[in-house]
């Protein structure tokens, strides 16, 4: 018997495809965000929100995984973007060949930001990179405050943690205080922001994260949100 | 539950990895899985196992060693095992450091059968019985 060593990632082909999508992202100045969370956490909610904000005509695209049902991408249709479902038919996560699937016929140069909503679930879409610039997870005040203790994995690989619900912090068990701290335990430099998309509060910030973000993508272009964006009644 | 999937990707690389050493079996391989991966490692091994049984590549053994949070600190450069979340530097108190290990999903080894070493006396007839 011969022990040979192997130092191989094991999602190395999930990383390889993930490696070109971000290489294709970047030649097309294109920001790409994973939105990850338990199911129910809100994140249709908030890119619906998000969409709404934007000005028609804005170069945004969304995918929005879930494991069975169109439910979402119609949800999201409503606002004039290009919105495609991915149905995992039963897989917990996204993976990389299924967005390089998803956009095949999507030509990239029309787009400088893709929202992609991953199957709702906290745990399995940590592990498989999309390509992304940044993971961002979303957890409701309506679950436990000490969820970034329970489910670190992806608290530490996200760059921003977006507590949603905020609306309904009167009538559960939930301390911001503590939540922020556990997340910070997990992920001291994780930003984070406090967000009722509902409501309507904490958009500006979020917002604001996102035109911030876009313009380091692409410093040269023509300041692209901030200024346009269009106001919600 | 995305063990399955990455049980499955594990038995990918090692038929991969078998195709490029023709007339070996692969035995066992061996993987490191980070406390902070998102991978449970009761559950990988209870996926390998069953996608294992009755596939091409049985009997093949898989040894997985978990790795915990390492962290570096950035004031007096020691290297401390995170324990209960704790990221306080336990030489110099500092609340900086940097995450160095822990997030690991990798395979490390494979163990081997040269098609060369001949079975040992009566192993032969085995199962003949």
């Amino acid at each position: 018997m011969e022990r040979v060593p192997l130092e191989k990632k094991v999602l190395s082909e999930n990383d390889r495809l993930a490696a070109g999508l971000r290489s294709r992202f970047r030649e097309h100045g294109i920001l790409c965000l994973n939105f990850i969370s338990s199911p129910g956490a809100g994140k249709t909610t908030l890119l619906e929100q998000t969409l709404a904000r934007l000005p028609r005509g804005d170069r945004v695209a969304v995918l929005t995984g879930d494991v069975q049902t169109d439910n979402d991408a119609r949800r999201l249709a409503r606002f004039g973007f290009p919105v495609k479902q991915i149905t995992t038919g039963g897989a917990c996560h996204l993976d990389a060949r299924m967005v390089e699937r998803a956009l095949s016929d999507w030509r990239l140069e029309g787009f400088d930001l893709l929202f992609i909503e991953n199957v709702g679930n906290l745990v399995c879409p940590a592990s498989y990179d999309l390509g992304e610039a940044a993971k961002i997870v979303v957890l409701s005040v309506t679950e436990g405050d000490d969820k970034p203790l329970k489910y670190p994995a992806i608290f530490f690989r996200a760059e921003l943690l977006i507590l949603s619900k905020i609306d309904l912090l009167p009538h559960v068990p939930f301390s911001m205080a503590a939540a922020r701290e556990n997340a910070r335990r997990v992920h001291p430099e994780i930003e984070i922001l406090e967000v009722s998309a509902t409501a309507a509060t904490g958009m500006d910030a979020w917002v604001g994260w996102l035109d911030a973000r876009r313009r380091q993508v692409q410093p040269a272009a023509e300041a692209p949100v901030a200024s346009r964006a269009r106001s919600v009644p | 539950m995305h063990e399955l999937s990455i049980a499955n990707s594990i038995l990918e690389a090692v038929r991969a990895e078998a195709a490029r050493r023709p007339g070996v079996r692969v035995a066992k391989v061996g993987v490191r899985v980070g406390e902070l991966s998102g991978v449970e490692p009761d559950a990988l091994s209870f996926s390998f196992e069953a996608l294992v049984r009755g596939s091409d590549l049985e009997p093949l053994a898989l040894e997985v060693e978990t790795c915990p949070r390492r962290q570096r600190c950035c004031e007096c450069g020691c290297l401390f095992r995170v324990v209960d979340f704790n990221l306080v530097c336990p030489d110099c108190g500092s609340t900086e450091s940097r995450c160095v290990s822990g997030d690991e999903l990798e395979m490390v080894y494979l163990e081997i059968e040269e098609p060369q070493a001949a079975p040992a006396p009566g192993t032969g007839l085995r199962g003949a019985a």
